[in-house]
């Protein structure tokens, strides 16, 4: 038993530093790309990078937090339908319809004490959210239809609906966006902006830490995680065991749907200048939730360790305009570190290797 | 009369690429190998490609230079592709993994590399490939001005694409090959097939056609190229999965999109249609509400390739 636990904990620490070795190389190839693009200011574009939201001090910091709260929420969208082996591609479009049911709920039911307005609306971002995630969990397990292509069907079919909507109820014509929501839905800052002065900063980041401690304790220590582990490891097993697959894929992809939607309710439920843009153009934070959720091996801390990193070089990137670099090249970043997160079953042997070889040096000394 | 030749001609336009690069990813997944990437394979494609017409337009015009596009997009398509095949094939890793990390590289590429050496984000160039009207053929009555008025080389390229994979797949020991790496590898193995080989040329043939996809989709459709191709390799996956991964199914499945996708972006055109109170959004959403309950009805008894997304490991034989 003890055997057991210690062998589980290495794989989790092999895990963790095969991530760190994919970051590693992401990032070592986005210095070649430096190197090949302006040579002269390639390390000075490297610091930026690194240095991401640590240049402002304080601000700087709540600038990270506050671009890290919704792609947690998609990051844990994501990892949990990964969970049950379902991969949630479509959690721009949940994403998306959250936030536009958030941004309907804070605009027109001002009839709500302010205490509660921005709790219904999250809830209401929440329910829309699980909508747009029941869809394909439901065409999945009834109709065997891939998850993959009806998730980035609703991608589509949420965001022109969302422009349609927008245009038709919440509109601010000038600026071709949602029109600013209530005061009363106005996450509160729960004296955060004490702390962080002058900074953009509401408790929507301990919302999303509070989802991140629920996943985990659901997952671990629940028997409906139990199941739907099960059911993503090995199907066949957990239907002869007895679980009902069917209803775990669509439960599976309900609750990956409203975390979603939460996130898009944490990101326009403030006062920081941020409205729906009506654009033809699928929301960017889908996909850096699946990044963050590949990054963080889809584990609730390890999601919420990558949304920070991320966050932090995304920050790294905007300051890289002041040299002669784009924002883009943070992308090509993460893609890469994406891509060689796909290497992990490389990286771990090389890991294994090297502390066999430690260990056995350690021995015959 | 001549509203249905304009949206017959239109057709061609969304449905050819959406066809040659459905058939690109048959090849991939026949051969075993999911491939989410045909979207950033087609970026990669229209990028370079189109980068490549913006440098030479200078000096060379017309179907020569569009020809040479199309040898550079199949190029780099086949080059980007060989990354998803290294990942799936060498190192055994998720296939779905891969495949996004080569979809969010593409545009992320684009953009940088464009905004870096010209200062924006848009890559122009002139279409001077715009064939007004195929000698003799054009003059054909009906058939004419429907298959050779207002057309593209690509159009024609595109279905000697069509013939020549139909052939391929299921007519050559090349293509019996492939589709055996992908229903069942180790029956492949044991008779001596190169499955890591066989499943290499599967990606790299996906890899050339959804390059050549991305060029001859932006061409006819746009002036400019903005590193996107507007979900049009997702859309080809679904022509993929709906025409149940065999050719003559894609081809049907290619131009019943085809034609919804023309309907979304040139209804205002049709007079019927016009005038009906249905707000531009509605027309948008239309092809993937109808992907969506197409698939719900097909997915049932899906032919999807047997060991497709299972890396395979000779040692586990």
């Amino acid at each position: 038993m003890l055997k057991q636990k210690n062998k589980k904990g290495n794989e989790g620490v092999e895990s963790f530093l095969s991530s760190v070795l994919a970051v590693a190389a992401g990032l070592l190839f986005g210095l070649f790309i430096l190197l090949i693009t302006n040579s002269n200011e390639m390390f000075s574009g490297f610091l930026t990078i690194l240095q991401g939201g640590f240049v402002d001090g304080m601000s700087g910091i709540s600038q990270t937090l506050y671009l890290a709260t919704p792609i947690v929420m998609t990051g844990l969208s994501v990892g949990f339908a990964w969970k049950t082996g379902l991969f949630n591609i479509g959690a721009s479009g949940q994403f998306t319809v959250g936030a536009y049911v958030a941004v309907l709920i804070g605009v027109k039911c001002t009839g709500l004490p302010g205490s509660i307005h921005w709790l219904i609306a999250i809830l209401g971002a929440a329910a829309a959210g699980a909508l747009w995630g029941l869809v394909p969990g439901f065409l999945k397990a009834v109709a065997n239809v891939n998850e993959v292509i009806s998730s980035i069907m609703m991608n589509y079919i949420g965001l022109y609906l969302t422009n349609l909507l927008i245009t038709k109820t919440v509109y601010d014509q000038t600026g071709n966006q949602s029109v600013s929501v209530a005061k009363t839905a106005y996450l509160p800052k729960a004296g955060l902006d004490k702390l962080f002065p002058e900074a953009n900063l509401n408790i929507g980041i301990l919302i999303a830490v509070l989802f991140v401690v629920g996943m985990y304790i659901l997952i671990n220590k629940t028997a409906f995680g139990y199941e739907l582990k099960a059911c993503g490891k090995n199907p066949d097993a957990s239907r002869y065991a007895g679980i009902n697959a069917r209803k775990n894929i669509i439960l599976s992809m309900v609750i990956a749907g409203a975390l979603s939607g939460v996130g898009g309710a944490l990101l326009y439920l403030s006062d920081f200048g941020k409205h729906m843009q009506v654009l033809d153009v699928i929301a960017s934070q889908g996909f850096s939730g699946i990044s963050v959720a590949l990054l963080g091996l889809s584990n609730p801390f390890g999601i919420l360790l990558a949304s920070l990193f991320i966050a932090h070089i995304t920050i790294g990137g905007y300051n890289l305009q002041l040299l002669s670099f784009t924002p883009e090249l943070i992308d090509i970043i993460i893609s890469a570190i994406i891509y060689f997160g796909a290497f992990s079953l490389l990286f771990k042997t090389f890991i294994r290797r090297w502390t066999k070889k430690s260990k056995r040096e350690e021995t015959a000394s | 009369m001549n509203i249905i030749y304009f949206l017959i001609q239109q057709t061609m336009f969304f449905s050819i690429p959406l066809l040659i690069v459905a058939l690109g990813g048959m090849f991939s997944e026949r051969s075993g190998v999911i491939n989410i990437a045909l979207e950033g394979i087609m970026v990669m494609g229209a990028f370079i490609s189109i980068g490549f017409i913006n440098v030479f337009q200078d000096r060379l015009s017309g179907q020569g230079l569009f020809l040479l596009a199309f040898l550079v997009a199949a190029v780099a398509g086949a080059l980007f592709s060989l990354l998803h095949a290294f990942a799936s094939v060498n190192l055994k890793a998720d296939q779905t993994i891969s495949g996004t990390a080569l979809n969010m590289f593409a545009p992320a590429f684009a953009l940088f590399m464009a905004r870096m050496v010209q200062g924006k984000s848009q890559v122009p160039f002139t279409d001077t490939f715009h064939i007004e009207k195929v000698p003799v053929l054009g003059d054909i009555p009906v058939i004419g001005p429907m298959f050779f008025q207002n057309c593209y080389l690509s159009t024609y390229i595109g279905i000697l694409i069509f013939i020549a994979a139909s052939v391929l797949i299921s007519r050559t020991r090349f293509g019996l090959r492939l589709r055996a790496c992908g229903e069942h590898p180790q029956a492949a193995d044991s008779v001596g097939i190169n499955v890591y080989k066989i499943r290499y040329a599967g990606v790299l043939i996906s890899g050339v056609l959804a390059g050549v996809g991305g060029l001859i989709f932006v061409i006819p459709t746009s002036t400019n190229f903005n590193a996107s191709v507007a979900g049009y390799g997702f859309l080809a996956l679904a022509v993929l999965i709906f025409g149940q991964w065999r050719t003559k199914g894609i081809l049907g499945a290619a131009f019943f999109f085809g034609i919804l996708k023309t309907l979304a972006s040139a209804y205002s055109g049709i007079p019927v249609i016009k005038d009906l109170p249905i707000p531009n959004e509605i027309y948008k959403m239309l092809p993937y509400v109808v992907t969506l309950i197409v698939l719900a009805f097909s997915s049932g008894k899906s032919k999807a390739p047997k060991a497709e997304g299972i890396p395979y490991d000779k040692g586990s034989r």
